[in-house]
């Protein structure tokens, strides 16, 4: 058992570790080939996954339907919703389920008008999320919320036009506070990033880490 | 007339010229049966103000070399030729291929005059200074009768290079051939594997130094909050929630972020604390379950283990941020830990999320959201944070070493960066940019 839990996923971890990177540097197209069947075998397994998250999401909202917890009739909204889009993919405008998804029809027209327009409608309730953080933000309590504030303030003027009309000082400053103290910011952080994957990758590898084992104990 | 005179001339010349050109410079020019029907094609008629441009005429290049396409899987060639700098701007230079050397030649590529120079491709020639004075081009496949055909490995294939300009085409007698075939080395990415050998022996180094002490490592706030948030929920008797990033199991972040759910599941278990993850992708959540389940076991909790507690939100983008959303709300969690790479909706979940006291804590490698969680998050792992998190919380001496050897590698990227500036700022000097780019 041991061997099974243990010693035969680390060993996997390595070879397919070591696969892939030495896919990266051989560009021979046995590599190759073995790389896009390695890919086609995560596409498979991703497939049958599918199946797995769909019992996940209908069993939750099942179990908060038949325990009336708070909000169940939320869950009965999201199976009905699974259950008539459903319909519409089977039916797919007549033709049936073995083909082809139809540009038109029933399924299109749920997608449009109700998933497209609940994604943006959510989306479109950042802009007041950003608003309240921001707010929260920019209380200068501390000397970096007061830079904070100062730069956020400069950059905000510099990239709206009545910034432009109060001085030519606010879209230069915006340029080079973007530029220069914000781009050796987010470059610092992604070579940090590269590390910390390096390091991560090479724990795997060599089974250093296993949390992903559960709780990492030698 | 007379200069359509002159032009007769000089075309009936060249091949003539060209010969003893290349008898001097010891070129071997194999037999190119397509000079007769170059000499025996009626030229189109000229008008006098192309004179000019005619007597710069260019000659087809002598010097062409064709060779297997370096760095790549096979099934292409590469030819290069010299730079003629007295060709005309509105030239070209084409490239006919054939899989005999009598032909029949078939044009593959258009090379303008000024244009397709080994200096614009370094991964492929390196960056020596005369690259700039010659032509590249890479055939991949060409137009034969039953459509286009790719270049097939280990077979010879014959290459001429003709000049066409104003005054019509003139067909180069140097044929050369080639033939490709996959690489075992991608030779553009020497650098890089150096770089990441130089990195993964400093890792592996510190991990066996490591072995043989202490090393001390610094402390990361957001983790250290962990177990206040973790003791805080089981104060509470309020379960913790775990929110994975949008990404799936392929991404490193995503497995950061599975490794730090092995530690604080295994807490939770001995705390005996609620915990719930949420997933967006079904394999996330099949792993999760695994390392949960794992956990549990590991901390003698088996029976705490409910499957159920893992699932996921949504697949969506939004769909998943309005279900997270939700399960703050109307759940109540005592913390909330966000871990791996989040977009748009880092805002909508930590800011709903801070409305309801929980204590959040968020780990992300995308720059573009840490602003929104460093403002709305008690604790916030900044980029590599996230990755060194479940070596940190380990405390094991081998992981701890991995966390060193990253310092010591950022170190030295340190030390590259401060040296290539004064480098570039005081002497102009480049170069070394060149070691860390294909």
């Amino acid at each position: 058992m041991i061997f099974l839990s243990r010693t035969l996923p680390l060993v996997i971890a390595f070879a397919f570790g070591m696969l892939g990177v030495i896919g990266y540097y051989v560009p021979h197209g046995d590599a190759q080939s073995l790389e896009r069947e390695m890919a086609l075998w995560m596409r498979i397994v991703f497939a049958f996954s599918y199946l797995l998250g769909l019992y996940s999401l209908l069993n939750l909202h099942w179990q908060r339907i038949r325990q009336r917890v708070a909000g169940w009739a939320y869950s009965l909204i999201a199976i009905l919703s699974f259950a008539v889009m459903m319909v519409f993919v089977v039916y797919n405008d007549g033709l049936g389920p073995f083909t082809a998804q139809a540009e038109a029809g029933g399924y299109k027209w749920l997608f449009d008008n109700i998933q497209v327009s609940c994604a943006s409608t959510m989306f479109s309730i950042l802009a007041f999320f950003i608003a309240s953080a921001a707010y929260r933000t920019f209380r200068a309590r501390t000397p970096e919320a007061a830079v904070l504030l100062i730069a956020a303030v400069i950059v905000m003027l510099g990239r709206v036009p009545i910034g432009r009309e109060l001085s030519d000082f606010f879209p230069i400053a915006t340029d080079w506070l973007l530029n220069v103290p914000n781009l050796a910011a987010k470059r610092g952080i992604l070579l940090g990033v590269s590390l910390g994957a390096i390091a991560t990758s090479l724990r795997i590898i060599f089974g250093i880490e296993r949390s992903y084992l559960g709780g990492g104990a030698e | 007339m007379r200069a359509k005179n002159w032009l007769s001339a000089l075309v009936l010349a060249w091949p003539l010229a060209s010969a003893a050109e290349n008898a001097e410079q010891g070129i071997d020019i194999p037999a190119a049966p397509g000079i007769g029907t170059l000499l025996a094609d009626p030229l189109p008629p000229i008008e006098e103000q192309e004179l000019g441009e005619l007597l710069a005429h260019p000659e087809p290049p002598i010097k062409v070399q064709a060779f297997d396409t370096p760095n790549d899987d096979g099934g292409s060639i590469t030819l290069t030729w010299p730079r003629n700098p007295q060709i005309s701007e509105n030239a070209m230079y084409q490239v006919a291929i054939a899989d005999s050397p009598s032909g029949p030649f078939r044009v593959v590529a258009e090379v303008a005059a000024t244009g397709n120079l080994m200096s614009e491709a370094p991964a492929l020639f390196g960056r020596r200074a005369d690259l700039e004075n010659h032509h590249y081009v890479n055939v991949e496949e060409f137009a034969a009768a039953g459509g286009k055909t790719p270049l097939e490995d280990g077979k010879t294939y014959y290459f001429h290079i003709d000049v066409r300009s104003a005054g019509g085409a003139i067909r180069g007698k140097v044929i050369v051939n080639a033939e490709s075939k996959g690489n075992f080395f991608n030779n553009s990415k020497i650098n890089n594997l150096v770089l990441c050998l130089v990195f993964s022996g400093l890792i592996m180094g510190y991990i066996g130094i490591a072995r043989r002490r202490e090393l001390k490592i610094r402390r990361i706030a957001g983790l250290e909050a962990l177990d206040e948030a973790l003791g805080r929920a089981t104060e509470m008797g309020k379960p913790v929630l775990f929110i994975h990033g949008l990404r799936g199991m392929d991404a490193i972040s995503t497995i950061a972020a599975v490794n730090i759910l092995g530690r604080v599941a295994r807490r939770t278990a001995e705390y005996d604390t609620a915990l719930r993850v949420v997933a967006p992708d079904p394999v996330v959540l099949s792993v999760s379950q695994e390392t949960m389940k794992a956990s549990y076991v590991e901390a003698g909790r088996p029976d705490a283990f409910n499957p159920d507690h893992v699932f996921i939100a949504g697949t969506d983008q939004f769909s998943y941020a309005a279900a997270v959303e939700g399960i703050m709300i109307r759940d109540r969690p005592a913390a909330h830990i966000m871990m791996g790479y989040f977009y748009a909706e880092s805002l909508l979940l930590a800011e709903t999320g801070s409305t309801t006291g929980a204590i959040q804590i968020a780990g992300t490698d995308a720059f573009t959201q840490l602003p929104f969680f460093v403002t709305t998050c008690d604790y916030t792992l900044l980029g590599e944070e996230l990755y060194a998190a479940s070596a940190y919380l380990s405390g094991e001496p081998r992981m701890l070493g991995s966390l060193k050897g990253q310092d010591g590698g950022k170190a030295i990227l340190l030390a590259v960066l401060v040296l290539g500036t004064l480098l570039e700022t005081f002497l102009g000097w480049s170069q070394l940019t060149h070691f860390f780019t294909p």
